[in-house]
């Protein structure tokens, strides 16, 4: 060992201030004691305390989500770890970029039920990319940078490495930031050019294309975003973008339909039924996505862009696999479309354009603004009318206000749009709008959200008081969790069991007894003024809008139906929107 | 990486949640042979996957295959339609750990065998008889006694059930299998 030894909890702190990390989300505990006492000696790296482990895992998908960096966590052994489980399978479902630090008690005592003792690379395996137990300090910093190599490269996701205490003690030297590479771990980027050749030339004789994108174009960075945008105008093309794809396409567009899927938009999912070439980037085929993959957009051919050749032929079988970073791509695909002379049938896509433009004449988000409650819709639409010049990040909760955030407020750019799309994780709105906030102290930064998802995550409050972080909280209060409310409508007879928030707190009083402002509305006409005086307030505040409790959201693919079963509104007495098949599925 | 596109025209839709038609599609033994890092915990990734995302191990072998000892070779059997054939091996090569995947069956010409150690309790005539069976299969006994024998044999898994259930007729019989371990014919050698 060389003069220059430090401590193990020394080198984690140098190899994060190495990958550029400056901020750290975590919660101290035993195990971690020697990591907190390295962080207390140092200025590079910022600690954000939060309230609950969870919440520091959503947070850092906020702050990774908003950024483009990888988020970074560092918890206790134990409980410090089981408490991220959820955020770590979140980031696993939506590809977010997080290392996770979890304290371990020391390594002599691993297996025999110790204080604070868990499994924790047994219970992560499942819900990382990938995990370590750094059994010797020899191999901590290596790991260190590989993890982060890891966390960030190919598919993005989450990476536990679990300390042992002794190891954090231990001491060794320090190298410096290697390139960290994995010695086999090497996904593929570039496309093999003979399929981009193909896909163009299946593009070039399309008469009715779409493409469909996902959150593998935000997640491929701005650059992504930008190149997909020039094709699809380049082309003329029609383009809808998943829940994860928000933003990757800006929806002021007249070439943007809107989202797809169970929630999507009658012409995008239309336009996806009756393609007959489609071009999905960086999405996955979800079931929220194909409705009924037997009747999944029928007649088409299907070119599918993924930089994980697992998400390849999952689903949905397709014509055209090609494996590769979305803007690696696109890029390839822009070059080769402009060196053709072949320009598509412009007669087939004027006849495809006027199609879709029947379907959108359906005016399908429409809703009747007037009345004496405040439609949830037309708060979301208020909110984004009067923010939108501001260019805010919204984050939600999930249900139907994540849903109708997704319809009714617009993303012109990507990295604006954090939710949990994946996984459906209720509680992760707050957490992550505090860390897209602390990564962008100027922007303003508002979580939408319910009153019943709010309060899985609440105690973040004093997070965002702590660091003085001026996040709004935009809660669309129906008094039930709505979208459970709406399952039970449609399936089970109107049986409410169990979805009506009972007890709810005065959040007047609670924003107060946080330290926050509180502002409460509940008259339509008041609407604007609250919203105003929200968004004016210099420091965080809880926004309750009483809305209209029986709203639904639609249009709605109903489950175990296909695109062009759609429903635009409720249905009518005696029918059935789904039928016992339908039932059974989630 | 090579992902193949729908090359067997009447490929059906995988099994999806929305999916409503029963799957009948054919279902194939496949046997891979998965390159990997010798590391704590690659083998339980390896079975969670598996056992995870519902697939099935009809056997499982596992021994490292490098001089150093840095590397395992770990032989699955497994049996699915062809998309969930496509699935497992793409799922497997996602692993960080794991180098490669090789699918066998689609791969060539490979062979396949097994080990398997089979104690037979029995007397008299019946004893006499599982020697002269053990002797048509060419097995090897390991150990005896008065009443038993241990049998070793190896081969096709085929000849293993045979031998084993011929053993069955016999007496008591207690068994323990290696499982399969595969490799391709021919001179080419996998790389690690």
């Amino acid at each position: 060992m060389s003069t220059d030894a430090i401590s193990g909890a020394e080198i984690v702190i140098k190899a994060l201030a190495d990958q550029g990390v400056d901020v750290v989300f975590g919660y101290p505990g035993g195990a971690v004691l020697p990591i907190y006492d390295a962080l207390f000696k140092q200025n590079h790296i910022r600690h954000i305390l939060v309230r609950h482990e969870q919440g520091a895992v959503h947070a850092a998908e906020g702050y990774a989500r908003s950024t483009g960096k990888p988020g970074v966590v560092l918890v206790t052994s134990g409980p410090g770890a089981t408490n991220a489980v959820t955020g770590l399978t979140d980031a696993l479902l939506d590809s977010i970029p997080l290392v996770c630090l979890t304290g371990q008690v020391p390594t002599h005592l691993i297996g025999n039920d110790a204080f604070q003792e868990c499994d924790t690379t047994g219970i992560t395996r499942p819900c990382t990319k990938h995990n370590y137990l750094v059994k010797r300090v020899d191999d901590l910093e290596k790991t260190m940078h590989e993890a982060f190599y890891v966390a960030t490269s190919g598919r993005p996701g989450p990476v536990v490495i679990d300390i042992p205490k002794d190891v954090q003690f231990a001491s060794h030297d320090y190298q410096g930031k290697t390139n960290g590479h994995h010695k086999t771990y090497r996904p593929q980027v570039k496309a093999d050019h003979a399929r981009i050749e193909e896909a163009v030339e299946l593009l070039m004789n399309a008469k009715k294309p779409v493409i469909y994108a996902g959150g593998g174009v935000i997640n491929s960075g701005p650059a992504a975003s930008q190149l997909l945008t020039d094709f699809v105008r380049m082309t003329n093309f029609p383009v809808t973008l998943t829940l994860m794809g928000l933003g990757a396409f800006p929806a002021q567009d007249p070439q943007f339909l809107g989202m797809l899927g169970m929630h999507g938009t009658y012409e995008a999912n239309w336009a996806m039924h009756d393609c007959d070439v489609m071009l999905c980037l960086g999405a996955r085929f979800d079931d929220r996505i194909t409705g009924r993959v037997d009747a999944f957009a029928p007649n088409s051919k299907k070119i599918h862009i993924d930089i994980d050749p697992s998400s390849i032929n999952k689903n949905v079988r397709v014509d055209l696999p090609i494996v590769a970073d979305a803007a690696h791509a696109m890029e390839d695909l822009i070059k080769v479309w402009k060196s053709k002379h072949k320009k598509p049938s412009e007669a087939a896509l004027a006849a495809w354009w006027k199609q879709i433009e029947e379907w959108r004449s359906k005016d399908c988000l429409a809703y009747d603004p007037e009345g004496e409650t405040i439609k949830p819709q037309h708060a979301i639409k208020r909110l984004y009318e009067l923010t939108k010049d501001r260019d805010p990040l919204i984050t939600t909760e999930v249900g139907q206000h994540q849903m109708w955030a997704a319809q009714y407020f617009q993303f012109e750019k990507p990295n604006r749009w954090m939710t949990s799309g994946g996984l459906g994780t209720m509680g992760y709105g707050m957490p992550a709008a505090i860390g897209a906030q602390l990564a962008h102290p100027e922007k303003l930064v508002i979580d939408i959200a319910g009153e019943a998802s709010i309060l899985m995550n609440i105690q973040e409050m004093s997070t965002a008081v702590q660091y003085r972080l001026p996040v709004k909280v935009f809660v669309l209060n129906n008094q039930y969790m709505g979208m459970v409310r709406q399952w039970q409508e449609l399936l089970h007879g109107s049986r409410y069991s169990e979805s009506y928030s009972e007890a709810l707190p005065d959040f007047l009083k609670l924003a107060e007894a946080y330290g926050w402002k509180g502002v409460r509305v509940t008259d339509p006409a008041d609407l604007d003024a609250g919203i105003q005086e929200m968004i004016d307030h210099d420091g965080p505040v809880f926004c309750e809008i009483a809305v209209d409790q029986s709203e639904n959201c639609y249009p709605m693919i109903p489950s175990g139906a296909a695109h062009n079963e759609m429903l635009l509104g409720p249905v009518q007495e005696g029918e059935e929107a789904i039928d016992e098949k339908g039932k059974v599925l989630v | 990486m090579a992902i193949s596109g729908p090359s067997e025209k009447n490929a059906k839709q995988p099994g999806a949640a929305y999916e409503f038609i029963s799957n009948t599609e054919d279902k194939r033994r496949h046997t891979f042979a998965v390159i990997v890092d010798n590391e704590p915990g690659v083998l339980a990734r390896v079975i969670g996957l598996f056992s995870g995302r519902g697939y099935n191990i009809e056997s499982l072998t596992v021994s490292t295959v490098t001089e150093d000892e840095s590397t395992s070779r770990i032989n699955i059997v497994t049996i699915g339609t062809a998309m969930v054939i496509e699935q497992i091996k793409a799922q497997l090569e996602r692993l960080v750990p794991v180098h490669n995947v090789h699918d066998l069956t689609i791969e060539g010409p490979h062979v396949e065998k097994e080990l398997a150690l089979v104690k037979v309790k029995a007397t008299d005539h019946q004893r006499r008889e599982s020697l002269r069976i053990a002797d048509i299969y060419k097995a090897r006994v390991a150990d005896t006694t008065l009443e038993s024998f241990v049998f070793l044999i190896d081969g096709e898994a085929e000849k293993v059930d045979s031998f084993i259930e011929m053993m069955r007729a016999l007496g008591e019989v207690e068994v323990a299998r290696s499982g399969v371990v595969a490799i391709s014919r021919g001179s080419t050698i996998t790389p690690v």
